[in-house]
This record gives structure tokens, C-alpha cells and sequence, in this order.
């Protein structure tokens, strides 16, 4: 058992550093911008002394590995400076933000796994069958689509129909209900794209796992093709499955950002196209540590889960 | 109804599927098996045992089918009963081994787990009693802590146990007929010898019937009643073990029964300045040591077969001897002088004068190329041939080799069988205009009787190029076919060596005893005779 | 109501696809010969419908000149014109003609992906063919700077560059060629770590061979199949990249014709109903599908047809 653990705090750890290097990568970014933040707050027309000033305030001075530490400890606290174009600190942006976006991820990942992963499951039962034929060539088209083609499609469809609304306006006083019912357009288009990338990835990790021989064995016992799947496959494409799962889980995450801007649904996505366009840098590190970081982690516990799912490293020899 | 056949299939067809064509596979084959009689069944690789094997359970891989023909169970029309009556029978009234016990336990679930789902699901016994009697059959199975092995997983169980466990497991409901296919074919030869003697004697206690499949005669001979020869799809004849080990009939079983018919002639015994010698060489991978302090020396002309089981070491002395690994003490010496240890540190010179012959010719010959650059590039590069003169050469070789140039020449690895590829890598070690050449396991993935073409030949080359083969080989036969010197190895160790004649014959180092006798003998009554010599021993 | 009329629109589209792709494979088993033949012969008919689509869209490209009624940014009248008499398929949002940018586009949209993902691959294969054969500590540094890269998603990397170097279409091409390589990179050393461990590759370095000739005679060859479908997939990836930047506004700018800036300047049309704006994004997604079926289909003859 302790070798289990010394691999997975050996994983953790890699973690880590991985997190501590996109970090790097984010914030050095920054520095090869030519001129600096104090620069882009107060514009072309600022004097040289209130530049300085300024400077001596943000501690634009500091060396840069100082400035970096300033900045991780700051955005671990939840401070992640001042917007250059709106002067707002970037927390108050963020924040309300933060949470419309992950409560679209979720609800997306919440029709989208259960659905693929059924889909993925019987498309591999019953390989080559018209069904699998059929979601197989539908799924590959709708790997195709762009997100926003999707989306507009669904909007033609269902909110011109006055099913849907095409647009989320989010309030303050919006009931969970009320929510649900605004953002399902978008999370529709979410699972839409998903669905179809996870499905195609549990069929092939279950067809591959169908073709071992302890699978023919289970069969030649006289075992039902349920009790195969259940008891003998199954088992061992956990660790197949979570990586399909985390893998596309990941993919949401930029999935979100063409989805925010068709429904201008007030998340981080929109949030981040805006501040690039306005090329407001500190907005835009802050949103890119939020996303990698969440992408970072889910890659993470995918990894740890197949380990712990792994019997080869849970029972040592 | 005790005298009808347990098992009658009659006219078998099966085919399988290759791009959009159903090619056959079993092309019209009788089987009759009486309750309780063993049946060997033999053949070469392709010949459609397990094929057969599995359609006795009315089952077929995946893109494979039964196109005709009827297998009758014990009075039970198999391929006419419902998919819910064959799943009935299979694992209660008839049970398989596989060829990989490794890879056919679910990793993922514990022996006795696996053990116990077959009499349960069958509701042959409930759990409790399933697994006392578990414990029972690991024991006649001869396990170690039959109490305990059961709630191991089944990476934490060694190949040899592992295949005796699976045994036991087709035995859980007691069924009526089991199929071992090629249950033994991946074990080393001491191993074999216990899972062999385990099965035989679980198989004679109950009075199982039992289809063996193999592609080695001497261990049929030991398994089986009756013999029955398969070629590609076909059978060639049956007879009882007896009388066909004494009398076969047909010309195809007569050629298996001949092969290891060559003999290499006497050669002079060595003396000056060895060829090739390794000088007390320790090498491992990491900090593990492979190797511990191997010393030998290979002399011009002459054959040096290194013998040992898996794990002997004896690959890993000729990836040090090609300096693929640098020791971490000793020295390489080609004709007394010291040779880097490193091959990127080596002359083209020596690089040319040492070549490698390897046991898989698929992943030996880069599929992409054709022969003509396969076996030219080596001449190209070494001996600087262009154009005329390299195609020159090439055809020379092939001529060598026995292929037709003007067939072969630009043909790609794909389009050649399996003896033809490893005539290839033996034409593209000779391009080189070596002195000497590391066989490594050359012949043991080639049926019996190219197999010996093979040795033909290379024993023919060394007599006209001069040449010095180090023999990398786990096989007893192949070792009396071609060797002048023997070098036994065990677990990174060298255990005994010298002339072929000294060290094969008595006495022996007790290692080189074990294996020698481990190795299967063409005579039905070996294996019981071995078992009670090795008791009488223990026994004092 | 609507719902049933459109299930039925997409069956007939996935029926005429496949009526397409089989009346295709006619001329393409004509034109054929031997290995490839055979091949064409046994595409199944969606891989055939794909094949058909790319070359449609590289006539296309290559034709648009001829074939666009007007000029690339050439003002026609009054903007958001129904489709119509001289405009087919109406005006934009500047008045210009729809059809003619749509063509344009093709050549745009395409050519502009088709070097990005040139690049990319240039780059990541022969780095990744190279650390697979060179091993060591070469391997390892190119490894660990790919894997801290892949750590960020793909779109927010390229958003985080674009904000530095700018949104421009050379930027552009730049950042997602050097994201996407890191990809390539990753495929093209897991292929290639399979190859380097077959005998004929150590027998190769036994006889001394030059890393730049194993790399080309000897690696290459036998990953080239992976390599050629990955390229495909790689494309579509890149395509979509770039159609999604255009679309939010940070790619290809007007007044180039790009298909997914078109989507973004005529996006207002769909809520009134008019389903002009779809057509350039239906563009983009036939072309992907087309080339996904075309590579799904080889990665399945590649797999060695296990199922």
C-alpha cells in the first residue's frame, strides 16, 4: 500500500509543479510586453513623474521574481490586481463571473457524462451495428462543428420556436429554477460537443479492453454478456474511462469561451475575449490562471483516481 | 448411451474474415472424442488448432464463423442449440485453458473470485463450498499454500503457478471435457515439467476428457492417447500415440518426426588467440546485476551455443558483446584486443567484423524497405559498393540465401514467409563481410521444419565465409544440432562449460542435469519415467 | 412540429451524403490503380463523400476568381439584401455580395489554416522524431517544456499571446502553430518511441548509421501512416481554432473574407430568422467533417482493420 501512496504524493507533487510553472508561464508573459502596466493604466499621455509614481505604487520596480511572488500571493488570496482598461480591481470582475461559468461547465458535464458514457457503452456493445454506425458518423460530425455553429443552430431551432431563450440574462434574484431553464441553450451546445468526443473515446477504450484474452476467458465460462461487460470490463476501464472523462471535462473549459459570446452569457469567457481585444494583460493572466489551473487539477485527480483504480498498484506483489 | 462419443464434430468448416473475403480456416475436419481419452492435437503455427479447439465449444473469434459441419455434446446438437444452452455448458460440462494464463486471469479480480464465479454462476455450489474445494484442487494441483494462493492477485503469481491455477479452475465444476490450448508453450522447460505432470494427473483423478493442443510432439507424446495431425485447415492422419510415434504414417508426420536430424560435423578443437572473448563481465540495467562476472571465449570457426531459461542472462551477454550495454566490469576482447565498450565508441571496422542475426525477422527488417536496400545497405556502407557492383552483390547474396534475385530483389519483407525473412537477416549480416555473427534465438519462432533449413544454411556459410556463431538459444535440440562449444547460463551466471560433447554428457553440474532432463522426449513413457527418478532421488 | 421537419432534413442530408459518396467512389476507383485500388474500392462511402467534399473545396479555392460573380471587397448595394437576382445569397452587413465572399473564403479561410498546420508540423514532427531517436537527456528537457506548455489549454494560451504580440493574422499563424507543434510533438515521439524499439532499428544503429539518416530511412517510413492521419486531424483542429478567433473577433480581420469573421459581421440576421449567417459556418463544419471521415477511415485501415 505505502508504494501506492509514495505514487500518488509523487503525482501531487508533479502537480504542483506543473501549476507552479503555467504560473510562470502566465506571468512571464506579461514581461515581454513592451511597456508596463503603469503605462497602460494611465495611457500614451501620461507624465514621466506620475508614471513613476504610479510604478512606486504597483512596485513596478521590484525584480521580476519578487513582482511574480507579489502576484501568485496576491491571486491566491483572490487579489489579482487592478483591470488596465476599466481601473476596477480584477477580483469584483471576476468573481460573480467565475461562478456563472462553472455552474455552466457543470451543468453541461452533468447531461453530457452520463449520456456519452452510455452511449460510448452500447456503441461498443454492439459494434458495427446500424446504431453504432449511425452515432459514430454522428458523432464525428458534431466533433466538427465549430461551438458557435452549434449554437446558432440551436437558437434557429429551439429559441425561434419560443422554447428557449437565446439570450441568459442572469440577475441577481434568478431562482436556481429560472437558471436552469436561461442557460440551457448554451449548456446544450456544451454537451453537444462534448457528447460526442466522449463517446467516441469509452467505445474505443472498452473495444480495445473487449479484445483481451481474459475477456474471451470470461466468455468461454459460460458467462452472460452483461456479467462480462460488468463484473470483467468494466472494472478495468475505469482508469481508460476517467481520462476520456477528465479529458473532455478539460475541454469545456475552452469550449465555454464561443459559447459565453453567442449567448452573452456574463462569464469568464466573454469576460477574457473582451480583454483581449481590449488587450488589458492583467485580466486576461488572471482568467488564464483560473482556466489552467482548473485544467491543470482535473488532469490531476484523473490521474490519481486511475492509479487508485489501477489492481496491479493497489495489491503489490 | 455410455458408448456413444462424448464429442462428434463431423465436417467442420470454418473461415475467417480477411479485408471483405471469408477465407477458409478448418476445411471439412471429423473429430471423436469417448469420455475420459485425451486427444493431442498438433500442428504448425496456422494449421487451425485452436481454431478447432474453440469450435468444440461452439464458439469462434471475433470475425471468425462455423460455415459448416455439426458438433454434437453429448448428444446435444451444439451449433443448432441456443446461444442460452451453449452458455450453459461452457465453463460447467466443458472448460479451457488458455495458452496465456498471464494474460487471461482479469487482472483486476483475485484467483479465488475468478475461481468461484464459474460453479456459482452455473449454480453448480454455492460460494462457501466452491471455495473449500478451490483450496482442495490448488492442492492436487500441486500449488504452493494452497490455503492462500487463492486470495492473491494474479500479477502477484508466477507464470508456472498461474497456469496451474487457471487448470484448477477449469476443473471447478467438474466438466466433462476441458481444451488446453498450447497450455505450456510459454513456460520454460523446468517449469513445464510441473505443470505438465499437474495436469496429467488432475485429468486422470476425474476422468476428464480433454482435447490437448500443442505444436511439440515429445510433450504430446507424454499428454495424450491419440494424436491428430492438422496441415492449414486439413487433417493429415490419426492414430494412437503409440503407433503413430512408432509407425506415422503419412509423409507430412514423417518430416515432423524427422526434424533435429542434423548433425554438424566434428570440428577441430580450438586453440590460439579466441576470436571473441568476454573477460569477467558484470552489466545489469539500473543497479540490478544481469550479468556476474560471465567470462567465455568463441574461437574462428567454430559455434558456441549459450543456453539457458528466460532470465539466464543470456541475451543481455550479447547486447554487452555488441556494447548495446556497458558493463560495469570487465572487457570485451575481438581477437585480443580490447573493443570499447560503447558501439558508438567503435570503429566501422569493428562494427563490421561483428553482426547480429535476431529471433524475429518482423521486427528485424524495417518493413518499409525492399531487399534490394535491406541487405545492400550494409555493403554500401562497409564495403563502399555503388550501382553495378552493389546489385552485383545483392544478387550474389540472394543466391546465397536460395532466393531468386530476379523474384526477390525487389520485393518487400511483407511479401516473403517467415523462413525467408530470416533468410534475409542472415543475407544482410553476410553483406557485411563479418567474421563473426550472434544468432539470437534464430530459429525458435519458425515452425520445425524451416527451422531446420535454417541451421542448413548457416551451417553451410560458416564453412565458406570462416565464420564464428555465438548460438543464443534456450533449446536443447537446436544446441545438439549445431554447437561446437555449450555455454549453460543461470540467473546471470555462467554454471558450466566447454566442448558440446563434455558438457551434454554425464556428469553434470546439477543445473545443467535439470535442464537437460527437463527437455521432453519423444517417447510416451518419458515423463513418468522422469517423475519417478526424480522421486527416487528425493526420496534418497 | 419544427423538430420533426428538421430530423427529417438531417436524414435526407446523411442520405444524399452517402448516395454522393457512393455515386464517387465510381470515378475514384477508375482513376486508381493497384494498392490504392484497392483502397478506394473498399472506402466506406461517408470516407468517399469526404474525399469528394475536400476536392470540391480545393477547386474552389483555387478557382475563386473565376468562379466569384464580383471582387473579394467589392461593395454590390445596400446592405443585408435578401437573397435574390444578382445576389444570390443577398448582401452583408457593408454590402457586400455573400456568394462572392463565401468563395473568397474558401481560399482564406483554408490557405491560412493549410500553412499553419504546415508549420506546426514541421516543427513538432521533427522534433519529436528526433527526441524518440536520440533519447537521453535531449528527450527528456524537449519533453518536460512540451508537457509545462500542454498544461495550458489550447485557446487560452493563444488569447494569453495574442493579447502580447497583438491580434494580427501573422501573430496568428505563429501562436497556433507554435501551440499546435507542441501536439505534434507529443504524437509524433509516442509513434516514434514504438519504432524505436523494433530490432531493425537497433541493427541500424549497430551498423553506424548517421541520426539523420535513421531518422529519415529508417524512422520515417514507418510512421508516416499516423503521421498523414494525425495531419488531417491536426488541420481540422487548426481550422477550428482559427474559425473560432476570426468568429470572437481576434483572427482574421475584415475586409479579408474569412468565414468565421462573416459569421461574427452577420450574426445580427439570425434573430431576425434569416439563416444567411449559418451558411459560412456550415462551410467551415462540412470541410472538417469531411476531412474527419476521410482520416477516420485511415486510421482505421492503419489500426490494422481490428474491427
Amino acid at each position: 500500500m505505502s508504494e501506492l501512496w509514495m505514487m500518488i504524493g509523487k503525482r501531487l507533487l508533479y502537480g504542483l509543479l506543473t501549476l507552479f510553472i503555467v504560473s510562470v508561464i502566465i506571468f512571464g508573459a506579461s514581461e515581454m510586453l513592451p511597456g508596463d502596466q503603469a503605462q497602460a493604466l494611465l495611457g500614451q499621455s501620461a507624465t514621466p513623474e506620475t508614471l513613476a509614481a504610479l510604478r512606486e505604487q504597483l512596485g513596478l520596480n521590484d525584480p521580476a521574481p519578487v513582482r511574480y511572488w507579489n502576484w501568485l500571493a496576491g491571486a491566491m488570496s483572490g487579489d489579482f490586481g487592478i483591470s488596465t482598461s476599466n481601473q476596477r480591481p480584477i477580483a469584483d470582475l471576476i468573481s460573480g463571473r467565475l461562478y456563472n461559468t462553472m455552474f455552466l461547465a457543470l451543468y453541461a458535464a452533468t447531461l453530457a457524462v452520463p449520456l456519452s458514457l452510455v452511449l460510448g457503452l452500447l456503441a461498443a456493445l454492439w459494434r458495427n451495428s446500424i446504431f453504432d454506425r449511425v452515432a459514430n458518423a454522428s458523432a464525428l460530425t458534431s466533433i466538427s462543428f465549430p461551438e458557435f455553429f452549434v449554437a446558432y443552430i440551436l437558437i434557429v431551432w429551439l429559441a425561434q420556436g419560443g422554447h428557449f431563450t437565446s439570450l441568459a440574462r442572469i440577475r441577481e434574484n434568478t431562482t436556481f429554477v429560472q437558471r436552469l431553464d436561461m442557460t440551457f441553450l448554451p449548456a446544450l451546445t456544451l454537451t453537444l460537443v462534448v457528447t460526442a468526443h466522449m463517446m467516441r473515446m469509452t467505445r474505443a477504450a472498452i473495444i480495445n479492453l473487449m479484445a483481451s484474452p481474459y475477456i474471451e476467458m470470461a466468455r468461454l465460462k459460460g458467462l452472460s454478456p452483461l456479467r462480462v461487460v460488468l463484473r470483467h470490463a468494466l472494472p478495468n476501464a475505469l482508469a481508460p474511462i476517467i481520462t476520456v472523462v477528465a479529458l473532455n471535462l478539460a475541454y469545456l473549459i475552452t469550449g465555454v469561451v464561443a459559447v459565453e459570446v453567442v449567448f452573452t452569457y456574463p462569464g469568464l469567457g466573454q469576460l477574457m475575449v473582451n480583454s483581449v481585444a481590449d488587450r488589458d494583460m492583467p485580466v486576461v493572466q488572471a482568467i488564464s490562471l483560473i482556466f489552467a489551473s482548473a485544467y491543470v487539477l482535473l488532469n490531476l485527480l484523473a490521474d490519481v483516481l486511475s492509479t487508485l483504480s489501477n489492481p496491479r498498484l493497489r495489491h503489490r506483489r | 448411451m455410455t458408448d456413444a462419443p462424448l464429442l462428434e464434430m463431423t465436417d467442420i468448416h470454418i473461415e475467417g474474415r480477411t479485408g471483405d473475403d471469408w477465407v477458409p480456416i478448418i476445411k471439412g475436419v471429423d473429430l471423436t472424442l469417448q469420455r475420459g481419452e485425451v486427444l493431442g492435437l498438433i500442428g504448425e503455427s496456422g494449421a487451425g488448432k485452436s481454431t478447432l479447439g474453440l469450435a468444440a465449444m461452439g464458439f469462434t473469434r471475433d470475425g471468425c464463423r462455423i460455415s459448416g459441419g455439426k458438433v454434437m455434446f453429448d448428444g446435444i446438437d451444439l451449433l443448432a442449440s441456443s446461444v442460452g444452452t451453449r452458455r450453459d455448458l461452457r465453463g460447467s460440462r466443458i472448460a479451457y485453458v488458455a495458452q496465456s494464463a498471464a494474460a487471461s486471469f482479469n487482472p483486476a479480480h483475485r484467483l479465488i473470485d475468478q475461481y468461484t464465479e464459474t460453479p456459482v454462476v452455473h449454480g453448480v455450489m454455492p460460494r462457501a463450498e466452491a471455495e473449500a474445494d478451490a483450496v482442495e484442487l490448488y492442492r492436487r494441483m500441486q500449488l504452493p499454500n494452497p490455503e492462500e494462493i487463492g486470495f492473491r492477485y494474479p500479477h502477484q503469481v508466477s507464470g508456472g503457478q498461474l497456469q496451474r491455477a487457471m487448470t484448477a479452475m477449469a476443473m471447478a465444476c467438474r466438466p466433462d471435457l476441458i481444451i488446453f490450448d498450447e497450455p505450456t508453450t510459454a513456460l520454460d522447460v523446468t517449469t513445464q515439467i510441473e505443470v505438465l505432470s499437474a495436469i496429467r494427473d488432475i485429468v486422470a483423478q476425474f476422468d476428464t476428457a480433454a482435447i490437448y493442443i500443442t505444436h511439440d510432439l515429445a510433450v504430446v507424446a507424454q499428454m495424450a492417447d491419440r494424436i491428430k495431425v492438422l496441415l492449414r485447415g486439413d487433417e493429415v492422419e490419426e492414430a494412437p500415440t503409440r503407433e503413430m510415434l512408432a509407425a506415422p504414417k503419412e509423409d507430412y508426420t514423417k518430416t515432423l518426426w524427422a526434424v533435429r536430424s542434423h548433425q554438424r560435423a566434428v570440428q577441430p578443437a580450438a586453440r590460439g588467440v579466441p576470436l571473441v572473448e568476454l573477460r569477467g563481465i558484470t552489466a545489469g540495467y539500473g543497479r540490478v546485476p544481469v550479468l556476474k562476472d560471465v567470462s567465455f571465449e568463441i574461437h574462428k570457426r567454430r559455434t558456441v551455443a549459450v543456453v539457458g531459461e528466460s532470465g539466464s542472462g543470456k541475451s543481455t551477454a550479447a547486447r554487452v558483446l555488441t556494447g548495446l550495454l556497458v558493463p560495469s566490469a570487465g572487457e570485451v576482447l575481438f581477437e585480443g584486443e580490447p573493443l570499447p565498450p560503447d558501439f558508438r565508441k567503435r570503429s566501422r571496422e569493428q562494427l563490421r567484423q561483428a553482426q547480429m542475426i535476431y529471433q524475429s525477422a518482423d521486427t528485424s527488417l524495417n518493413p518499409k524497405l525492399r531487399l534490394r536496400a535491406l541487405i545492400g545497405r550494409p555493403a554500401q556502407m562497409y564495403l563502399g559498393l555503388q550501382g553495378a557492383a552493389l546489385d552485383e552483390r545483392v544478387r550474389h547474396l540472394l543466391n546465397l540465401i536460395e532466393l531468386e534475385p530476379d523474384e526477390y530483389i525487389d520485393r518487400l519483407p511483407s511479401e516473403l514467409s517467415g523462413g525467408q525473412k530470416q533468410r534475409v537477416g542472415i543475407a544482410r549480416a553476410l553483406a557485411a563481410e563479418p567474421k563473426f555473427i550472434i544468432c539470437d534465438e534464430v530459429t525458435s519462432a519458425l515452425d520445425q521444419i524451416v527451422a531446420e533449413g535454417i541451421l542448413n544454411l548457416l551451417d553451410r556459410l560458416q564453412a565458406e565465409f570462416d565464420l564464428a556463431y555465438m548460438f543464443i538459444t534456450h533449446d536443447i535440440a537446436t544446441v545438439r544440432a549445431i554447437a561446437d562449444d555449450v555455454v549453460v547460463m543461470q540467473s546471470g551466471k555462467v554454471v558450466e562449460q566447454g566442448e558440446k560433447a563434455d558438457v551434454l554428457s554425464p556428469p553434470h553440474d546439477p543445473y545443467t542435469e535439470l535442464l537437460l532432463s527437463s527437455v521432453p522426449e519423444m517417447d510416451p513413457d518419458w515423463l513418468t519415467r522422469l517423475l519417478k527418478e526424480r522421486a527416487d532421488i528425493a526420496d534418497g | 412540429m419544427t423538430f420533426l421537419w428538421i430530423l427529417v432534413g438531417l436524414a435526407c442530408l446523411g442520405l444524399s451524403a452517402v448516395v454522393l459518396g457512393w455515386l464517387f467512389r465510381f470515378p475514384l476507383v477508375a482513376l486508381t490503380r493497384g494498392e490504392l485500388r484497392r483502397a478506394m474500392r473498399g472506402a466506406p462511402l461517408m470516407a468517399s463523400f469526404g474525399m469528394l467534399v475536400i476536392l470540391i473545396y480545393a477547386a474552389v479555392a483555387l478557382l475563386a476568381p473565376v468562379l466569384a460573380p464580383y471582387a473579394e471587397r467589392e461593395v454590390i448595394g445596400a446592405q443585408y439584401l435578401p437573397w435574390g437576382e444578382g445576389h444570390l445569397l443577398g448582401t452583408d452587413n457593408l454590402g457586400r455580395d455573400m456568394l462572392t465572399r463565401l468563395i473568397y473564403g474558401a481560399r482564406n479561410t483554408v490557405g491560412i489554416a493549410l500553412a499553419t498546420t504546415a508549420l506546426a508540423f514541421s516543427i513538432g514532427a521533427l522534433l519529436g522524431l528526433w527526441a524518440a531517436a536520440v533519447g537521453g537527456w535531449v528527450d527528456t528537457v524537449l519533453s518536460r517544456i512540451v508537457d509545462a506548455l500542454m498544461a495550458i489549454p489550447a485557446l487560452i494560451f493563444s488569447l494569453l499571446l495574442l493579447t502580447i504580440f497583438g491580434t494580427s493574422i501573422i501573430n496568428m499563424i505563429l501562436v497556433i502553430a507554435a501551440i499546435d507543434s507542441t501536439r505534434v510533438f507529443r504524437l509524433s515521439r509516442s509513434v516514434a518511441q514504438g519504432i524505436v524499439v523494433m530490432d531493425y532499428i537497433e541493427a541500424a544503429r549497430l551498423r553506424g548509421e548517421t541520426m539523420w539518416r535513421l531518422i529519415t530511412r529508417e524512422i520515417l517510413p514507418n510512421a508516416m501512416a499516423p503521421l498523414v492521419a494525425e495531419f488531417g486531424l491536426r488541420f481540422c483542429f487548426v481550422f477550428l481554432m482559427i474559425s473560432s478567433l476570426s468568429f470572437l473577433g481576434l483572427g482574421i480581420k475584415p475586409p479579408t473574407a474569412d468565414w468565421g469573421s462573416m459569421v461574427r459581421e452577420n450574426a445580427t440576421l439570425i434573430s431576425y430568422g434569416d439563416i444567411t449567417p449559418l451558411l459560412p459556418a456550415g462551410a467551415i463544419a462540412l470541410l472538417t467533417v469531411a476531412v474527419n471521415f476521410v482520416v477516420d477511415w485511415q486510421l482505421h485501415r492503419a489500426s490494422g482493420l481490428k474491427d
